[in-house]
């Protein structure tokens, strides 16, 4: 698991300059549902990794609000959003990897966090400190960490 | 009593396996025996649009562990504090030579008073909070310093002067002067902030009852403050609580006693018109 990851970053250091920048948060092209097509790092997500960023309490931690079967070696999930499983036979990849990007444009007024958005919010904050930021925000999760997690929830098919 | 309500939960979880957290549960909370106290009443008139049906305290959220530990004041860890508050209570400071029992005699006369709090108070022109009343009292009539807003003795002196009210029910006024800010508060419950996009209602009225990761959702309900919380092992505030929640939007916070704060304590409280003041309770 871990080696993989050092893999991925090994491979991307080494491609480099030749491969595209990926897509900036403000740059998202979404459809009028809420779908995103273009990956947005040109690069293939890591499936592994995706679901380690939507476990973890300091990434994704997305079981902080939707069960997820094949993550339960994390214990705590919780029920504000609708369990995961099988989603991946519910949504196509450029619907989920809208959602994940920014939900708020597949549900309107959702509860679910945009993860790829650095704009249009009332007081936000340095993380999780509760002071000011002191530079402009970064995204919840980078460009290739949505990759990750799509490229994760794309396998989640019911047998 | 406590036998009774454990035997519920346990024929409750036999019933209905895997879902022992989900719902807050229908235990009685009587204090030592004798306190018979209401943790769940009808919605406030003001509360009419308000996304649910009845108004709960925190209490009903918790596990049973948890619970017990409030039905007995021995086993209260929040009623060391009030004790703190009674050496506070008669403690002379400042330069009047004045304690509080100088001016109020014992803290039995803070008898109701925790229940209409926080108040428009005339002279000042403005709402105050039972915590700016108490550092009004030891500017002006004691001549001492005032206590850190959210710190440990203004904590305590909170508990000494809720638990002279337990029991009774919550009652603060939210018209005539008050209503301006009682109405800015309320905005700030409503507005979602921080990098999370969530507002209070978000968690604690839209989502009371689920699970967010380990935590069981209550209605975010402020009449058991000062709460004991075993997760820091003090006295919390309600401002310092309100501080937490922020925070955990991603957004920079209010500070403890600012006007947001305050706008936004008389809103919350105005959700609790009705359930019992509970302070000092206990929660995780
Ligand atoms: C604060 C709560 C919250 C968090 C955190 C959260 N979600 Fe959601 N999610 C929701 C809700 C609520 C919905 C349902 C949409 C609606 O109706 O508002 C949803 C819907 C979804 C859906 C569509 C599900 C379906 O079956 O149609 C996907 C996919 C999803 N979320 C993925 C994620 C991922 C991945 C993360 C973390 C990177 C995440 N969510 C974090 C609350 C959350
Ligand atoms: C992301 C979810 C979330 C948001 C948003 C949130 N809270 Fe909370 N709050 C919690 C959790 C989790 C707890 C601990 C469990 C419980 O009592 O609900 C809590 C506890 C509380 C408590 C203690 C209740 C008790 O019985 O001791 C109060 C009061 C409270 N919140 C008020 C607020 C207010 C006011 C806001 C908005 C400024 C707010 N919360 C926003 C998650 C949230």
């Amino acid at each position: 698991m871990k080696l993989s990851t050092t893999i991925l970053a090994a491979t991307v250091l080494a491609a480099g300059s030749a491969m595209a920048e990926p897509v900036a948060p403000g740059d998202v092209q979404f459809d009028e549902y809420g779908a995103v097509a273009e990956s947005l790092t040109g690069q293939p997500g890591d499936v592994e990794n995706g679901a380690v960023v939507m476990k973890s309490k300091s990434v994704g931690n997305c079981i902080s609000c939707h069960k997820v079967s094949a993550l339960d070696d994390a214990p705590f999930h919780g029920e504000i959003g609708p369990p995961l499983d099988g989603v991946g036979d519910r949504w196509g990849e450029a619907e989920i990897r809208g959602i994940v990007a920014n939900a708020k444009k597949t549900y309107p007024g959702t509860m679910m966090p945009a993860y790829f958005k650095v704009e249009g919010f009332t007081r936000p904050g340095d993380a999780y400190t509760g002071k000011a930021p002191e530079g402009p925000l970064d995204p919840l999760l980078t460009a290739q960490q949505i990759e990750d997690v799509v490229a994760f929830l794309v396998t989640l098919k019911e047998e | 009593m406590k036998f009774n309500a454990m035997t519920a939960v346990a024929a409750l979880m036999l019933a209905v396996p895997g879902v022992a957290s989900a719902e807050p549960d229908d235990d009685t909370l009587i204090i030592n025996g004798e306190i018979e106290m209401t943790t769940k009443a009808e919605l406030p008139a003001h509360m009419e649009d308000a996304n649910m049906d009845q108004i709960m305290s925190g209490w009903h959220f918790r596990s049973d562990e948890t619970q017990a530990l409030q039905m007995d004041d021995f086993d209260n860890s929040g009623m060391i504090f009030v004790d703190e508050g009674i050496a506070q209570w008669n403690a002379v400071e400042g330069s009047e030579g004045n304690s509080c029992a100088s001016c109020h005699e014992g803290p039995e006369s803070m008898e109701g008073v925790r229940a209409v709090y926080p108040k428009w108070d005339e002279d000042a022109g403005e709402v105050q909070t039972l915590a700016m009343q108490i550092n009004d009292c030891r500017e002006n009539n004691m001549g001492a310093e005032p206590y850190k807003y959210a710190g440990g003795q203004m904590a305590n002196m909170e508990a000494l002067i809720a638990v002279q009210s337990r029991g009774m029910p919550v009652n603060v006024a939210i018209d005539g002067p008050a209503k301006e800010t009682w109405e800015k508060g309320k905005e700030l419950y409503y507005t979602r902030t921080g990098q999370l996009e969530l507002s209070c209602a978000n968690c604690h009225e839209d989502s009371y009852g689920m699970m967010i990761r380990a935590d069981h959702l209550s209605q975010g309900q402020i009449n058991g403050f000062p709460t004991y919380r075993l997760k820091n092992a003090k006295l919390n505030t309600v401002h310092g609580r309100f501080k937490g929640c922020v925070r955990d939007t991603r957004a920079e916070t209010f500070a403890p006693g600012s006007d947001e704060f305050v706008a936004l304590e008389l809103y919350v409280a105005s959700r609790g018109n009705g359930l019992s003041v509970e302070g000092p309770s206990v929660r995780n």
